[in-house]
């Protein structure tokens, strides 16, 4: 017991947590907002736009999230110095963007698949209907048909936030010390201690991903759209 | 699709998984036995040029060649050794297990390992240096990084030491030394820091070419050693001799010329070393 | 209902001439943004960073064995969890309480942890204890840390395939005599395992992905292997960009087979099993199933 609480407090673990609750947070959001822009790419009346974000999706789709860290940290800060901060910011900023920005790419495929199902649950007399008042491409989407698919995706939009919360820790492999980073070093300097660590480590994921299954399975059979 | 053949489906996908599950054990245990005649498994660093890296088919580095040397004197030829990767992690781990007999792999020798496993050697004593670009004439040393950007390996020692003494420098972690480097090459990062003779073997790369230069001023010191079961003193002995020899005979100086020299790294004073009794 | 072809008008004389101009800022903005980026980057893939892979030496002593080994862990690692989930989801449907709460236990636990904590567990408890060393430890701890989880997945898949066939299929079962386990093992798993079929193919994907987290514990997988040559030649750009194709092509690849799933078990049963990514919620009653994405859940 003593060692643990030794090396809890060699080790900050609740900061490693909060450093994943603020990737998970931004990630997210950056998430959703390329998710629906991709989307509606997706369903644009212009065919380079559909075709570009198709692309988009299933590349980002079918490549691991620990190859799209790389490119964002080593190839677009690193190579292109692109960041989107100053570059004289210290580097732990740019690593922590970077996360961010790998993180709301990948999962943006995910947000733009579910967003894409939910677009399937409105049937198309509400398109029809949204047509003959008259509106347009862009008024129809926004007025009638998003309101409701994003009702009808909510399910599968918190299962890919809580992919989210879970894949933060492959941004451990570009040196952001969130949670399972802060692993690996507790496990190396305190090998004994692996099985409590573990423990420590899964319950915290457990602690987060948890809620916020509860929260989306409520909110999604509250937003249900009665047909 | 009948139900029967679903099951023998299932059950085929099981019996592979435990066939390749029985290939991929059977490469375990370590066959140790030592002598003429029989393999001798040496770890080694596959990613380190200059020190132990896989070539295509091949194996380079100074590492390899006082690995090889070493053998010979133990009697091995050079179709016995089989080379196995060692990561850092896992070097006393697989002497522990047995799985080689002996680790050439930048191994420092320290009083915490020697609790788990005992060294032969040093076979070359390193130092903590800093790797700029050639051209770059502001930096000089560890006292000149103020305000740069130091690039080294997630979590290493050498990037904390640096931290730890000289808070105004900027550092930079990324998973591996390539990435450092490359990062360096690029302007993305001003040096990269961990062992001279690590620096030096990037360095002396083709593609490096009189584009990196290493400071030449060391300023810890890393003894590195040949990893090997505690307590055997009868391979220590063996391989102490060998190292005398290869010291003796000039093929020490040859080898390191051969492979990290290339960049015109030159050994400073305290090498070559001579080995620690074996204990 | 196909979106697109309700969304819009068919386009006027007016809309195709907007349309073709949005089309053509579109395309010069994705070529703009593509030649930036290639620009950008022109010192990182310029000629000779890519000279290395003329070399046969480099595809069958860095790339073929990296690739054999990624395919080998996502191998083993789908048989394991497959074997393990069908047993964790016929588990939870027992009617034995305490067998059905110890699945779910495992199941929502092993759902909400992620793949690398187990992985980097794994691995490292295997070396402390030596179990498996060297190499195999490594590959020992992607295995276990993708059984793990994916077994957790197909075993949510096992359960909601179950309960997505007619009630009738339990009440025949039954009525001919057969107990209830009985019923399941005959009638309903192989049912909901073909339901399944295309789910499966798609989690598939999500293995092979998920093998380069291994990259971390040192698993001489894909990741690994561009490591190695970037080391010899110091191309990280391309060497990475080289494996990132490799990835790509094998999921496309898989992506192609589960739509033929999906549309072979189509045609063949009346359950539908969702995907995995819809299955960690309960159906919602009053909305309509989403139907089978190729979406794909981690």
């Amino acid at each position: 017991m003593d060692r643990i609480s030794q090396m809890l407090s060699d080790y900050n673990v609740l900061s490693a947590f909060w450093m994943t609750v603020q990737l998970t947070v931004w990630g997210a959001l950056g998430a959703l907002v390329l998710g629906t822009i991709v989307t509606v790419m997706r369903v644009s009346p212009v065919a380079v736009f559909s075709k570009a974000a198709a692309f988009y999706t299933n590349v980002v789709l079918y490549t691991p999230l620990t190859l799209i860290a790389f490119f964002f940290a080593f190839g677009v800060y690193m190579k292109m110095r692109i960041s989107l901060v100053p570059l004289s910011s210290p580097h732990v900023t740019h690593s922590f963007l970077m996360g961010v920005v790998a993180l709301a790419v990948y999962h943006s495929s995910l947000v733009a698949e579910s967003l894409r199902s939910g677009i399937n649950t409105v049937p198309a007399g509400q398109a029809e209907a949204a047509r003959a008042i008259g509106l347009d491409f862009g008024q129809s989407l926004r007025e009638v048909i998003l309101p409701q698919a994003f009702r009808g995706s909510i399910a599968p939009l918190g299962n890919t936030m809580i992919a989210l919360c879970k894949n933060t820790t492959v941004v451990a492999t570009i040196g952001v010390a969130e949670s399972a980073l802060v692993m690996k070093e507790m496990i190396e300097m305190y090998a004994d201690l692996i099985v409590p660590i573990f423990v420590i480590m899964a319950t915290g994921f457990v602690i987060l991903t948890l809620p916020l299954g509860l929260v989306f399975t409520w909110w999604s059979k509250r937003a249900a759209v009665l047909r | 699709m009948t139900r029967s053949k679903m099951w023998a489906l299932a059950g085929a996908a099981g019996a592979l998984a435990l066939v390749l599950s029985a290939c991929t054990g059977s490469a375990t245990p370590g066959d140790t036995a030592g002598g003429a005649g029989q393999k001798i498994k040496i770890g080694i660093k596959f990613d380190q040029p200059g020190l132990g890296l896989q070539e295509g088919n091949t194996f380079t580095g100074f590492d390899v060649e006082v690995a090889k040397f070493v053998a010979g004197e133990m009697g091995y030829a050079a179709n016995q050794i089989e080379f196995v990767e060692s990561q850092s992690a896992q070097r006393e781990t697989m002497i522990q297990a047995e799985q080689v007999k002996l680790i050439f792999a930048t191994y420092s020798i320290t009083d915490s390992r020697k609790e788990k496993v005992s060294f032969g050697g040093p076979y070359f004593i390193a130092g903590q240096d800093l790797l700029v670009r050639a051209d770059d004439t502001s930096i000089t040393g560890p006292a000149t990084l103020e305000g740069k950007r130091l690039c080294s390996v997630t979590g290493s020692t050498p990037a904390q030491k640096i931290k730890a003494d000289y808070p105004g420098v900027e550092l930079v972690e990324y998973g591996t030394y390539s990435m450092c480097v490359s990062a360096l090459e690029s302007n993305g990062v001003d040096a990269v820091t961990t062992d001279n003779v690590i620096l030096a073997g990037f360095a002396a790369q083709p593609q490096y070419a009189g584009k990196l230069r290493v400071i030449g001023e060391p300023f810890t010191e890393e003894r590195y050693g040949v990893g090997l079961k505690k307590g055997d003193i009868e391979t220590c002995t063996k391989v102490n001799d060998a190292i005398t020899k290869m010291v003796e005979t000039g093929a020490w100086k040859k080898a390191l010329a051969d492979t990290v020299g290339k960049s015109g790294f030159e050994p400073d004073d305290r090498n070559p070393p001579t080995p620690d009794a074996c204990s | 209902m196909s979106v697109q072809s309700v969304l819009f008008d068919l386009p006027g004389p007016k809309a195709r001439r907007r349309y073709r101009i949005l089309a053509v800022v579109g395309s010069i903005g994705i070529a703009g943004l593509v030649v930036g980026m290639l620009w950008l980057l022109r010192a990182e893939i310029a000629p000779q960073r890519w000279v290395p892979f003329t070399d046969p030496v480099v595809w069958t002593a860095y790339v073929l064995p990296g690739l054999q080994a990624t395919l080998l862990a996502a191998t083993i690692s789908v048989a394991t969890a497959g074997v393990l989930g069908v047993l964790l989801g016929v588990g939870r449907l027992s009617h034995n309480r305490l067998l059905a709460a110890a699945s779910g236990v495992f199941v929502e636990f092993f759902r909400a942890v992620p793949v690398l904590l187990m992985m980097i567990f794994a691995f490292y408890l295997f070396i402390f204890t030596r179990v498996f060393t060297g190499s195999a430890a490594s590959l020992a701890g992607v295995v276990v840390g993708l059984t793990l989880y994916n077994a957790a997945v197909i075993a949510e898949l096992v359960r909601s395939g179950v309960h997505s066939l007619p009630k009738g299929q339990t009440e025949a079962g039954l009525a001919i005599g057969l107990t209830r386990g009985q019923t399941l093992r005959a009638v309903l798993l192989p049912q909901a395992i073909r339901a399944m079929l295309p789910a499966l193919v798609s989690q598939l994907i999500v293995v092979l992905k998920d093998t380069a987290l291994g990259y971390i514990i040192v698993f001489p997988e894909l990741l690994q292997s561009a490591q190695r040559i970037s080391a010899n030649y110091g191309n990280v750009i391309v060497s990475y960009f080289v494996v990132a194709v490799i990835f790509v092509l094998i999921n496309w690849a898989l992506a192609v087979v589960a739509g033929r799933a999906e549309r072979w078990v189509g045609t063949r049963q009346s359950g539908t099993v969702m995907t995995a990514t819809n299955e960690a919620m309960p159906p919602i009653p009053g909305l309509r199933p989403v139907q089978p994405i190729d979406q794909i859940d981690d």
